[in-house]
Formats: structure tokens, sequence, C-alpha cells
């Protein structure tokens, strides 16, 4: 089943800008999707009507089947939002929060009693569950906006950008916890400018630059078709000339480092092989950038408008 | 979806809200009615006499007493919707499942239970200063729910409109206070020059005031089923406004 589907989606601002051109998309149930674009593509746009925030122009949106414009109430039901600022009261304690949250979506008192501590305990907020929600850290309003989305269990997770502005920790630690959410049956969306969460995380992607979505495949199928990977070589010893190897690009970093972009087809061994013949020692190696992230420029250099 | 869980949770968020800051929301009225019940009622009022029938105190006690409900059923409303647009939690109501009615109901049920409450408070402490038997308690008491319903509308639509905090300020300072002053608060139109006393027919506070006046004390310039009329006539027109505005994103959706 298609969690959501959208079609011939159109949004322009009162001041005439086209923000969406007429995207479509479908995420199935269980994907953990991601969503990416420069600042200003349309993600932020998107997500806003998924989530009724902002209204459409012109398209249809369906969640889990029920049209978000005549079935309303059932359609909003099945979401859940981690937004990307601060959106609570920050006068309200932790708990007050999320209770609330549960009574907007009509979960009786007892069984939101219940779910809250069950939420927060997973986003280990249970032991601030009675700190006034302004005196959080960062990572732990994030973490808070997260168990406040969980408390009615969504069947769709949107999350715009939850990771922004927290601790390689917090961050990783979060990681987990979306994958265990996923893993749990909750369909996501994510919006990240991480492409290293992206692609550690998402198993289907879209792209979307100028209001038009450029690229909408499986994460997998994606990467397969980066032709050129770009490796950073640390030596044992340091080298007075670039090596020449025919069929890889070589360059320089410093005395005791390469870059080297090698081409898919010709694989790493003969790399290696050519280098130990002229006495270059590797020590170790690391992707030079993110692979995604290379993928990612390529993409919306290719969609740049016209000048 | 059980609305009613949704409609109860911003009710008592409301009334939370509101008497978490207590000494702001409802001391300030105690404190500046009792002045008016003192200065006006006691010292000035000794010298004025009796007006249709009732003394100076007894008679704008009602006047009093409504306009503490008016300002505060406005204000709460207003200061609470425009600071959940503020502090963007609205979109907590904007993508949960409710109804625009049950938003509308729960913020406006949340202005009048204020409005009730200060009455309350105005009307204990005017008993300090007057012993009042009320002549007729259901129109008494149906003026005061009217009167807070339509004003906890009337700050509903002045939140969604105000872009910044000048905005919610505006209307009660410039709009409603003069309104309340000359809504016939401390005197009988029937003491004004006739133009006077035509131009304030235009003003709808005074229907109000006078039918809560008849309520508690049995004295009115206006006619009390004209006083409904309007005071519902108002409700109605403000109601489907405030859902008009709500259903188009007025304000809180772009």
């Amino acid at each position: 089943m298609t969690a959501l589907s959208i079609q011939k989606l159109t949004k322009i601002y009162s001041n005439g800008f086209r923000a969406l051109n007429s995207i479509d998309l479908a995420v199935e149930t269980g994907d953990f999707f991601a969503l990416l674009g420069p600042n200003g593509a349309g993600k932020s746009t998107t997500i806003g009507i998924i989530s009724s925030l902002i209204n459409a122009s012109g398209g249809v949106v369906e969640i889990f089947g029920h049209d978000l414009h005549n079935d309303r109430e059932r359609a909003k039901n099945c979401i859940g939002l981690v937004p990307q600022e601060i959106n609570f009261n920050q006068f309200e304690t932790v708990r007050s929060i999320v209770m609330i949250q549960a009574g907007y979506y009509g979960i009786k008192r007892k069984e939101a009693l219940v779910r809250s501590e069950k939420c927060l305990r997973q986003m280990d907020l249970w032991d601030r569950r009675d700190t006034v929600s302004r005196r959080l850290s960062g990572g732990m309003k994030r973490r808070l906006m997260i168990a406040r989305a969980m408390v009615h269990s969504p069947r769709l997770l949107i999350l715009d950008e939850p990771t922004a502005g927290v601790d390689i920790e917090i961050r990783r630690s979060m990681w987990d916890l979306m994958r265990e959410v996923n893993r749990q049956g909750t369909t996501i969306i994510l919006t990240t400018h991480y492409l290293e969460e992206a692609e550690s995380l998402c198993r289907n992607i879209a792209i979307i630059n100028h209001g038009r979505i450029v690229e909408h495949s499986d994460m997998a199928s994606l990467l397969a078709r980066l032709h050129v990977n770009h490796f950073v070589l640390d030596l044992a010893a340091p080298v007075t000339a670039v090596p020449v190897i025919p069929g890889y690009q070589i360059d320089q970093l410093s005395a005791r480092s390469l870059s080297v972009a090698v081409p898919q087809q010709q694989g790493l061994n003969k790399l290696f092989a050519q280098l130990s013949e002229q006495n270059i020692q590797v020590v170790s190696m690391k992707n030079k950038a993110n692979r995604l992230e290379q993928l990612f420029m390529d993409l919306i250099g290719q969609n740049q408008p016209p000048l | 979806m059980n609305y009613s869980i949704a409609f109860r949770t911003i009710v008592v968020k409301e009334v939370q809200r509101f008497m978490r800051i207590w000494p702001q929301t409802l001391l300030p009225p105690a404190m500046t009615t009792a002045l008016y019940f003192l200065i006006f009622g006691k010292l000035i009022g000794d010298r004025i006499g009796v007006i249709d029938g009732a003394s100076y105190m007894e008679y704008i006690v009602p006047g009093v007493i409504l306009m503490a409900v008016i300002s505060h059923s406005y204000a709460n409303v207003v200061s609470s919707f425009y600071s959940t647009k503020f502090q963007r939690h609205i979109e907590e109501l904007l993508v949960a499942p409710i109804p625009n009615i049950v938003i509308l109901a729960g913020y406006v049920s949340g202005g009048i239970i204020r409005g009730l409450m200060v009455g309350v408070v105005v009307s204990v402490i005017s008993l300090a200063f007057t012993d009042i038997q009320v002549a007729h308690p259901g129109i008494a008491v149906a003026v005061f729910i009217l009167t807070a319903t339509l004003f906890a509308l009337a700050g509903f639509i002045n939140a969604v409109f105000a872009d910044s905090f000048d905005d919610i300020a505006i209307i009660p300072s410039f709009v409603l206070t003069p309104l309340s002053y000359l809504g016939g608060v401390f005197y009988s139109v029937a003491m004004l020059p006739e133009i006077w006393q035509k131009i304030s027919l235009g003003n709808p506070i005074l229907y109000m005031i006078n039918a809560f006046r008849y309520g508690l004390i049995g004295v009115t310039d206006v006619n009390i089923r004209i006083a409904f009329a309007i005071t519902t006539g108002f409700i109605v027109v403000l109601a489907f406004f405030s859902l008009y505005l709500l259903n188009k994103g007025v304000g809180i959706k772009t």
C-alpha cells in the first residue's frame, strides 16, 4: 500500500513564487524515504502541504488512501510531524507537551499517560518529564519533538531535518532510534542536509530542485550510477613526485597523502598493485566525499535554471 | 475520532494558562473595580443620588461587572491565540485531526471561562459596597454568558489578523474601552442630550450593559428583546467569520 501519494502538487505563493511545479511522488508503506534538495528547492513546502501547514495551489495528496482535502481528519490522523524549528510551548513541562498532543488526537487521559511515558522513556526524557521545556538542551528539545510526534502512534512519521544542530553523538543515537521506529513498521520521510544521514538510513530517495522532482529512485541504484569514486590515501613515507598510473587521476594533497579518482570499472586492485610496484605504501584510505553528496551535487548542477 | 477529548484538551490548557498567571489575570480586575466602586460608587455616588429608583452604587455595579467580563474574555483569547501563533505551537493544532470548529470552540470557551471567573470575582467585591437582590437571575446569567462569548470571538478574530503584539493592544485600547465607557456603565443614556442618546444607540455594548442591569436590578434604558437579538446576531456573525478565517487559513497558513 502507498503511504503517501502526491499527484501534480503545485504551490504558488501570493508573491507569485512557484515553489512546487506539479510534482508527483509516492512513498510505499514501511519505507524509510529521503526527500533531499538544496535550500529553497521546495522540500519544506512539500512537507508543509502534507502536514496541513501550507495550503496547496493544486494537486492531490493522499495519505494511506485518505485524500487530504476530502478526508482531512482521517488523513491527518496518520501523520506525525517533527518540524525543523522548535514549535512547542516553551512554558509547558515536557510531559504536558506530550499529553496535550495526545489529547489533540482524541486519546483518553489514562491511555495518554501510558503512551507519553513510553515515548518519553524511548527518547530518554522520562527523568525530565517535569522540567519546563525551555530549560532543555537543544538535543533534548529535538527528542521531545520526536516523542510528541510519536504519542499517537502515527503510521507516517515526517522528520524535517530532525538532527539539525545536534552533536554527532546525539545524532548517531537518534539514527538508531529512527531505524528502530521504522523497523517497528512506521513509514518515515526524512529531509536532511546531512547526506551521509540519508545514505545511512534511507532505502528510497527523491531529490527536489526548483520545485521539480529531479530524481526519484531507490538509494542503491542511485549510488550505482556513480561512475567515479574519490579516495584520499595516507602514505607510509613522503613522495616527491605524483605517481602516474594509467586509468586513474591522482593528485598530491601533501607529502604523505594523495587524492585518487577511481573509475568504477577499474576497481582498486590495479591501483594498489601499481603503487606497490612504485614502492609507495598506503597505510590508510578514506572516501574523499560522501558518495550521495557527489551525486547530489551532480544532479543539482544539471538542473540549474538558465541564466 | 473523539473530538470531545480534543475540545477538553484545548479548554483545560487555556484555563491552566490563565490560572498559572492568576496575579496577572484575576487580581488586576479585582483591584481596578474595587477602586471604581470606592471612588465612583461611594465617594462621588453619594452626591449623585438615585437613578431610575436605584442608588448610584447599585446602578454602576452591573456595568462595572460586565466591563470586566468584556475586557477579560477578549484579552484571554487574543493574547493566548496570538501567542500560539507567535511561538508557532499553532502548528500542533493544525497538524492534528481537529476540525476548525473544535479549535474555535476550545479557545472561545477558554475566554468565556476567564470572563466569567473575573465577573464572579468583581461581583463578590461589589458585595462589599452594596447589597443587590438579583431581579431576573435568568436574564443576568444569559447576558453574562452571551457577552463573554461575543467578546471571546472578537478576541479570536483580532488574534487571527494580528502580526505583532502591538496589533493585539490596539482594539482593546481604542475600541473596546471607549465603547464600554460610553455604553452607559456610569450613567443612564436618558441623561444625555437627544443627539447623543441617538448616537449611543449605535453602540452594541450599551445594549448588553443595560440588559445585564435589567437582570441584576430591574432597570434598563433599552428594550431587552432588542438587546438579546443584537448580542445573538453579533455572536452568529462573528462565529461564522471566525470559522471562515480558520478554514481559509488566514493569518495561520501560507
